[in-house]
């Protein structure tokens, strides 16, 4: 409570020297913001095993508020969940503020006092962020200190606990990050080296936490467990020309955690990427190994809490709804390897493929496998777990993902969209489903259509199909669309299990939606059984939780 | 006390509240130099700044149909682009694949953190702002619809 009146000071003080100063300088105070409400009203469903909460319905919402004046500025974001929507930690309760800060930022200082978000490269290290269509919120409450005392050079140091919960307020774990970070681009160091093709940056992060430490029983061993443990990372970014190299490699030391199941073995990851893109082409080659690198401010936790470091998957984001929201591929962090790659191409305008408008074609490639390790036996199993023979494939798939899409205009009015994706997907590692453990093995195809009636007013349509023998079997989706631009979108989506070897479970989940546009407000409501993943229905994506009823939301930004 | 609280952070900002510009966030560019976003400037004349994701369609859709019209737009309005993704580090490496192949005129910039977005109260991309000559912000759009080009167009040239 101090502190937030301590903020609230600061912040109050920020405004009145903001106006006392107006006459003076140029500079002006300005409010920036946005805010969304998400209502829903949840149905009973037996059929997709939908269950009504108590409370029958359910309110998200929350409202930033930035104030900038100069150099300095203070935000506040105040939340409320009465209660929190399926699909969100059903502990965040009530209103209050989840998120405040003062900041001084200048051209070689940069200092926040409160929550703050911050990512050391390529967040192997530390990354915290705000999902709030998700519930994800990990950031950092505490001291971030940026210096640049040259355009070469960015140090970061930041200190700070990690926000857990919500309950009323916004609730900090137990844990203590403690980081920092330096990152020095060569060629801005050197007057000489500033125009020579070759571009080079490096940098390293340290990133330690502190939670007091216990002890634990575990098979009839009495473990102790560190009070702080450590991560240390470094990459390089190269430049040359049409191609382009960034690299990270990430070291964690003793880290027993309910992620790996207690063991003290050492963690480590890498990541590479390389491109070479010229005009109409491009070309995205990745590699990746992780082992035993959850790291979070807790060691307990699990799931979406408290993470320091992120991991994202190597395949791709999926956005058409059958190819996003039956098999979406996270990231093992107890250990996986894996490649992908990515290419893009355009056929030229009045070539034999391109025709009058050009022809883009996109194709991308994973593969992710378990890490080649091999168990240990007797204590060293319960202390050390196993131990990693190479950074590359071991014996058990995890997903390959194979994706083409074709793009094509034909005429003024009419545009065509041709995807297909297949898929080998294990639900034992990636635990997505409830009726099938084991590899599914899935085709999907999408054809998107989209007409030009008069100026304005367009019509789409999508068509998919997933044609797979395991888990739920076959499903078909169609979605129409009608949008007259720039207002108002009404849109139909049907996604239909008519495959399912339980013919009970053929079920429907037809999803209505209206949306309306106005500057940097939408209002959208929406009625039906919709599943989890990335929503693109009238002109905007999200991320959605499953829902089943009457779903309002409005999102506005000032 | 809650309320009290409410109105002692709500009442000053309601009182000082004018046209918004750009804050500033450090952002890198394609080469990976940085950009301040506060800085940003177009000699006077109108600026665009798009909000933007590899794996968001509609967004893909906007920039390329502004791509068709872009050279009509500088010559008549002077207007720039900026195209800022938000693709964070699972996709930003196929950001500049991808632009190669689209061949994209516009500024792109990287905010792999959303930290540019969540200043400019992005809620969901695309997200499309105007921005006058001054570098005010004097109009802003949620979501793409095929069509929209044209009340952009129709904004851009209110500007003239």
């Amino acid at each position: 409570m101090k502190f937030l009146f301590g903020i609230l000071f600061l912040f109050t003080s920020f405004i009145v020297i903001a106006q006392d100063n107006s006459n003076k300088q140029e500079t002006k105070g300005q409010l920036t913001g946005n805010f969304m409400v998400l209502f829903q009203q949840y149905n009973e469903d037996t059929l997709i095993g939908a269950v009504v909460p108590d409370a029958k319905a359910a309110l998200n919402s929350f409202g930033n508020f930035t104030y900038t004046y100069g150099k300095l500025s203070a935000g506040v974001r105040f939340e409320s969940y009465q209660n929190a929507i399926l699909g969100f930690p059903s502990r965040f309760k009530g209103s209050g503020i989840g998120n405040r800060y003062v900041r001084y930022n200048d051209n070689f200082l940069d200092v926040t006092v409160g929550n703050f978000y911050e990512q050391f490269g390529t967040g192997m290290a530390l990354r915290t962020y705000w999902e709030p269509n998700l519930g994800i919120d990990n950031a950092l409450d505490g001291v971030r200190v940026i210096l640049r005392p040259t355009k070469a050079i960015d140090l970061k140091g930041i200190f700070g606990e990690q926000r857990l919960d919500f309950n009323n307020r916004l609730i900090n774990g137990s844990g203590i990050v403690r980081g920092a970070d330096a990152e020095i681009r060569i060629n801005d160091l050197f007057k000489s080296l500033e125009e020579k093709p070759l571009k080079v940056s490096v940098g390293g992060s340290f990133v330690s936490k502190y939670q007091a430490g216990t002890t634990i029983e575990k098979d009839s061993l009495l473990l102790l467990l560190p009070n702080n443990v450590s991560l240390t990372g470094g990459r390089v970014g190269l430049m040359y020309k049409d191609f382009q190299f960034t690299g990270e490699y990430a070291y964690k030391i003793n880290d027993p955690n309910a992620d790996n199941n207690y063991i003290y073995k050492d963690g480590q990851g890498m990541f590479a990427n390389l491109t070479y893109s010229t005009k109409g082409f491009g070309l995205s080659i990745n590699g990746k190994f992780i082992d035993n690198m959850a790291f979070r401010s807790e060691r307990e936790a699990l799931l979406f809490d408290v993470p320091i470091n992120f991991l994202p998957s190597i395949t791709r984001q999926h956005t058409y709804n059958l190819a996003a929201t039956l098999y979406p591929y996270a990231t093992v962090l107890n250990g996986e390897s894996g490649i992908s790659g990515e290419l893009f191409y355009n056929f030229k305008k009045e070539s034999l493929l391109g025709g009058k408008y050009g022809t883009y074609v996109g194709v991308n490639v994973a593969a992710v496998n378990s890490l080649d390790t091999t168990r240990l036996i007797g204590q060293e199993a319960i202390v050390q777990g196993y131990r990693t023979n190479s950074p590359l494939f071991g014996t058990q798939k995890y997903v390959r993902d194979i994706n083409l899409e074709v793009r094509k205009k034909i005429d003024s009015k009419l545009s065509l969209v041709y995807a297909h994706y297949y898929f080998e997907f294990n639900t034992l590692t990636t635990p997505v489903t409830n009726d099938y453990k084991g590899i599914v093995y899935a085709h999907v195809d999408v054809i998107d259509v989209q007409y030009k009636i008069k100026p304005k007013h367009f019509i789409r349509g999508e068509l998919q199909s997933l044609i797979t023998e395991q888990d739920k079997g076959n499903w078909a989706t169609a979605l129409a669309e009608y949008t007259f631009s720039p207002h108002w979108t009404v849109a139909v989506l049907d996604q239909y299990n008519y495959g399912n070897s339980n013919p009970d479970k053929r079920v429907h989940y037809l999803y209505g939606t209206v949306g309306y546009n106005t500057g940097g407000t939408r209002i959208a409501v929406g009625y039906g059984k919709r599943r989890a993943g990335i929503f693109c229905i009238g002109g905007v994506c999200r991320a959605v939780p499953a829902s089943n009823g009457l779903e309002i939301n409005i999102t506005s930004s000032f | 006390m809650k309320k009290f609280l409410l109105l002692l952070v709500v009442l000053p900002f309601l009182v000082s509240f004018n046209t918004a510009s750009i804050p500033s966030v450090q952002l890198k560019d394609l080469n990976g130099n940085l950009v301040d976003t506060g800085k940003l400037s177009n000699d006077g004349k109108p600026m665009l700044i798009c909000f933007w994701a590899t794996w968001c369609s509609p967004c893909k859709k906007e920039l390329n149909t502004y791509a068709e019209h872009y050279e009509d737009w500088k010559e008549e309005t002077g207007v720039k682009i900026y195209a800022v993704t938000i693709d964070d580090q699972r996709t930003v490496n196929s950001v500049k694949p991808y632009i190669n192949s689209v061949s994209w005129e516009y500024e792109i910039l990287m905010d792999v953190n959303k930290q540019f977005a969540q200043a400019m109260g992005v809620n969901n991309p695309p997200h499309t702002f105007l921005l006058d000559g001054n570098g005010n912000i004097v109009w802003q759009h949620s979501g793409y619809q095929p069509g929209d080009e044209e009340e952009v167009h129709e904004q851009l040239l209110k500007l003239k």
